[in-house]
């Protein structure tokens, strides 16, 4: 049952995908400025947003690990931690490749490209710490401690970047200014959504993993306390 | 009513339940010889009395100030052994832990070296130390894990008269221990941990002084 | 309340006197400090003018690796002969035995510098008496962040495998808005721009993460201490 709703999850979100990008690619016209690189917004910005709707889940998980001590409430969040940071990753790689095609470098250090790069930082400290405690709920405090810290970071590392008024080359943050053209919105939306389904089916095929792993460790003690 | 009591006292490390409803119940003023074999859930249940673990199922009472006896020493190798007795009793929030500090040394015999550094100190001596540190503060409730364990018997004799003090004043004890014999001396009560349960408890008898593996034999179960 | 600040200052004052009698981390802390300042002065062409563009930067660079050093120290040093037991099973609470700890580190890591900034003139040509008063308060602020953040992953790492490397690769990615604002404000300093530490933004900066982290590190340690 469970399986069959992951699937259909993941599934629903591939071809939500599949669709959107038909349309990126063969209906919408070229960016006026930046040329065809332009359709890398649909995957660049939506990764970002849904990364950051995955640690959110993980600091609510977190928080709710502490104090309830529900070993479920652990495994959702690292399988939101491993999601989220995988989406960042892929928001600093889509964003490192679209600079390179408009400005020619592969690493503009501007405030929102820091900002995902420290994210990703933090997030992936998480994912290190984790194999190095073996006791399960040591483990699970610890990393829900590390990410209510590594979340709390993220607001102030943005107001860091502004303040510092860092190279400024990144486009202008289309959701602020809404500036985007009303015929592309529905593909970006679209593509938030779809994002956010197949994150949430490998999510859920984490959890599943996170899950067994755990039975099994405790069928091993057992087996060794006879 | 009870100094110390543990009701359904569940602790998991992960999926395994180290202690499985534990029940403890120890009347002020008693002695209890926590017996079972290793891994049984000793060290476990006191550090949950001691507050140092946090039970995943029951409940904990404990009336009363604590003192604890842990496998470590629990003494600074840096701080002589004043000054590591009058930081515990500003910690114990006494209120002259300096006069503490000295009478407590005076107890276990340490006087003429209270400004040595503890990590100089040969190993009964910081054990001395250590047990001065326990009794500091003269507790009203003692938890002592394996105590006896690789003392001296200069340092085996302080504990035994320290303990035998603490009883006389009305404090209660509860002890782990391997080395049956000391504890069976002292002990007012027993309770045998087995798997995380407490399969026994009730009060010492002359058989159990007799003949101190009796209880393993009875209650335990058989060696695998 | 009051007798949890006894506790942690008698804690801290423990820390500092053991850290004095050994000297096992400052001197450590303050050599590796030393040894980058040299380092640093190889990679860089230290003509005048350019380099006070960057003077803050190193300087920060060099105290975060000290103060990565002195508090991995921090929670460590308790664990020989189970002290950090007993300090647990004492009545103290969590808070203030992390208090009498992170404020421990922080005098640790003010020292080395404190120690470092005079080489750092010497070495790098860099005039910095002039404002050191404004320097100090920067130092401060931004030496605390470091050491609450770091103290309470020393709390969180200290029975951890691999501590070491752990610690450090934990502690930088939390601690950037921190050293993003020290370093910005000191080569401000330093290149005797204008600063106004009362209105600065970045100061405020400072105090916005020593707030937000000294709170969350005060009411969670008990979840880290006591598992």
């Amino acid at each position: 049952m469970r399986e069959k709703f992951t699937y259909a999850l993941g599934l629903g979100g591939l071809l939500l995908m599949i669709y959107n990008l038909h349309t990126i690619f063969t209906v919408l016209p070229d960016e006026a400025q930046q040329g065809a690189i332009g359709r890398m917004l649909f995957i660049h910005v939506p990764a970002a947003i849904a990364a950051y709707l995955f640690y959110t889940i993980a600091v609510v998980s977190s928080i709710a690990f502490l104090i309830r001590r529900n070993f479920a409430w652990d495994s959702l969040a690292v399988a939101c931690v491993e999601v989220g940071t995988v989406f960042t990753f892929v928001n600093l790689v889509t964003g490192s490749l679209w600079g390179h095609v408009i400005w020619g470098i592969w690493w503009a250090w501007d405030a929102r490209m820091t900002t995902q790069l420290m994210c990703f930082l933090l997030y992936l400290g998480y994912l290190l710490l984790r194999p190095a405690v073996s006791e399960p709920t040591q483990r699970g405090v610890m990393s829900a401690i590390l990410a209510i810290f590594a979340f709390a970071d993220i607001p102030i590392v943005i107001m860091a970047i502004r303040i510092k008024d860092i190279r400024t080359q990144h486009p202008s943050p289309v959701l602020e200014t809404g500036g985007l053209d009303p015929t592309w919105w529905p593909p970006f939306l679209i593509g938030i959504v779809a994002l956010a389904l197949i994150g949430s089916a490998l999510m859920l095929v984490r959890l599943h993993q996170e899950t067994s792993q755990r039975e099994m460790d405790s069928l091993r003690r057992e087996l060794h306390a006879i | 009513m009870y100094a110390v009591a543990a009701d359904r006292v569940w602790k998991y490390f992960g999926d395994y339940p180290a202690l499985r409803g534990a029940d403890l119940h120890v009347k002020k003023g008693a002695c209890l010889a926590l017996l079972g074999r290793n891994g049984a859930g000793k060290t476990t249940l006191l550090r949950i009395l001691a507050r140092l673990s946090r039970p995943s199922k029951g409940e904990i009472q404990v009336a009363g100030q604590l003192g604890y006896l842990g496998h470590g020493i629990g003494v600074y190798d840096d701080l002589s052994a004043l000054e590591n007795l009058i930081l515990f009793g500003e910690l114990q929030g006494l209120a002259n832990p300096a006069e503490a500090a000295r009478e407590a040394l005076e107890r276990v015999g340490l006087t003429r070296v209270k400004d040595g550094m503890a990590r100089e100190f040969s190993r009964g001596m910081r054990q001395r130390l250590a047990v001065a540190r326990a009794f500091l503060h003269h507790p009203d409730i003692l938890l002592l894990d394996e105590p006896f364990t690789s003392l001296d018997d200069k340092a085996v004799a302080v504990l035994q008269t320290l303990l035998a003090e603490a009883l006389a004043g009305g404090a209660t004890i509860i002890m782990s221990t391997h080395q049956i014999r000391e504890a069976m001396e002292l002990a007012t009560h027993v309770a045998l941990l087995e798997r995380g349960k407490v399969v026994y408890a009730g009060e010492r008898t002359a058989e159990m002084l007799a003949d101190p593996g009796w209880l393993y034999r009875t209650h335990g179960e058989s060696p695998a | 309340m009051t007798g949890g600040i006894r506790a942690a200052i008698s804690i801290a004052k423990k820390d500092l006197r053991t850290e004095f009698r050994t000297k096992e981390s400052i001197n450590a802390s303050a050599s590796f400090a030393l040894v980058i300042l040299v380092l640093f002065s190889f990679a860089f062409d230290i003509a005048r003018e350019e380099f006070y563009a960057i003077s803050g930067g190193l300087l920060w660079l060099v105290y975060s690796f000290a103060g990565a050093m002195i508090v991995n120290r921090s929670f460590a040093r308790e664990l020989p002969n189970d002290c950090l037991d007993v300090l647990i099973a004492s009545p103290v609470p969590a808070w203030s035995i992390f208090l009498g700890k992170a404020v421990a580190a922080f005098v640790l890591l003010l020292c080395v510098e404190l120690l470092s900034l005079p080489v750092f003139g010497l070495f790098y040509n860099i005039r910095w008496l002039g404002v050191f008063w404004p320097l100090f308060a920067i130092m401060m602020l931004a030496t605390w962040g470091i050491t609450v953040v770091g103290a309470g992953l020393s709390a969180l790492t200290v029975n951890v495998r691999l501590r070491e490397l752990m610690l450090p690769a934990l502690l930088y990615p939390l601690l950037i808005p921190v050293l993003i604002a020290a370093m910005q404000l000191t080569t401000a300093l330093l290149g005797s721009d204008p600063v106004n530490l009362a209105t600065d933004s970045e100061m405020r900066l400072l105090l916005v993460f020593d707030i937000v982290y000294t709170s969350l590190a005060m009411y969670l340690i008990e979840f880290i201490l006591v598992l």
